[in-house]
């Protein structure tokens, strides 16, 4: 009978390796930060706060104007 | 929140591959992989037009529709990013894709395919933000750093835009009022439902239904 036992046990800890990386076809969703956090670094365009959206968002709008937009520049 | 698009302007593109180089020097993109690349209709031809294509970050991309292990996913910026970490390198994005943008590096000494890479808009992948493995597998993320994809900035005549969409149609659109010329915006369409987009004036027909056409 503790034969039996040990050898339930043997085989329950022996199967314990044999585990399988999530499945989950959701897996990737939200795994990146927004790009607003930043990346921490001082080596960032000027003009904006890092983690502050509101910055970030009107610092991607000034910036494609500024660089994009050659009719500011000659009118 | 910003929805960033591309915009290639076919009346300014010289095909001078400026857009192409910055991106594989910003990303230190490996021997025939081309994230970006130009093309030309009609080369030689008076009047050839050239365009610049990458992925264009499709409102409903079949890449993501498609794709059997789901590594793709989108940003809140509107920007369709995969996990290399989850791709099988299978190829089925790169039948789906209609710009041709998904790319597979030959690895290993017989050339098997690798996971496939692709434009990110230049907003890395979903490792952290700046890090070095962010920049290996994904290259360097210019959005978190408060700058616009290097391809667009790199534009010698400014005929590839990137960024909000809103500001990007605003650009061409006064582009358009002033030249009085080629509003026609290929892949537009194609890449963001818009049903008038991508077609000239005089050939621009309201959506009908096809159903129990042959």
């Amino acid at each position: 009978m503790s034969a039996r036992y040990g050898l339930a046990l043997l085989a329950i800890l022996a199967l314990s390796a044999c585990s399988e990386p999530s499945q989950d076809l959701s897996a990737n969703r939200g795994d990146s930060k927004p790009e607003y956090t930043g990346t921490g670094s001082n080596f960032v365009a000027p003009g904006w706060t890092q983690g502050d959206k509101a910055s970030w968002t009107r610092e991607m709008k000034v910036r494609t104007q500024r660089g994009q937009n050659e009719y500011n520049k000659i009118n | 929140m910003a929805r960033m698009k591309f915009v290639c302007d076919a009346e300014r593109c010289i095909e001078c591959n400026s857009c192409v180089t910055a991106c594989k020097n910003e990303h230190e993109i490996p021997w025939g992989v081309n994230r970006r690349r130009v093309v030309t209709l009609n080369d030689g031809v008076p009047g050839e037009k050239s365009i610049s294509v990458a992925c264009m970050h499709c409102s409903d991309a079949p890449c993501m529709a498609v794709c059997p292990v789901n590594c793709f996913y989108r940003t809140e910026e509107g920007v369709v990013l995969h996990n290399k970490d989850t791709c099988i390198g299978c190829g089925y994005c790169s039948y789906a894709c209609p710009f041709g943008a998904p790319q597979f590096p030959s690895e290993g000494a017989f050339g098997v395919r690798g996971k496939m890479d692709k434009c990110t808009f230049c907003a890395g992948g979903p490792e952290e933000h700046g890090s070095a493995a962010e920049f290996e597998k994904y290259g360097r993320n210019r959005l978190a750093e408060g700058k616009l994809p290097a391809c667009a900035e790199m534009c010698s005549t400014k005929a590839l835009l990137a960024g909000d969409g809103d500001v990007v149609a605003d650009i061409f659109r006064t582009r358009v009022v002033q030249r009085g010329k080629g509003a026609e915006v290929w892949g537009w369409g194609t890449a963001y439902g818009s049903q008038q987009a991508g077609q000239p004036p005089a050939q621009a027909q309201p959506a009908t239904d096809t159903k129990g056409k042959s």
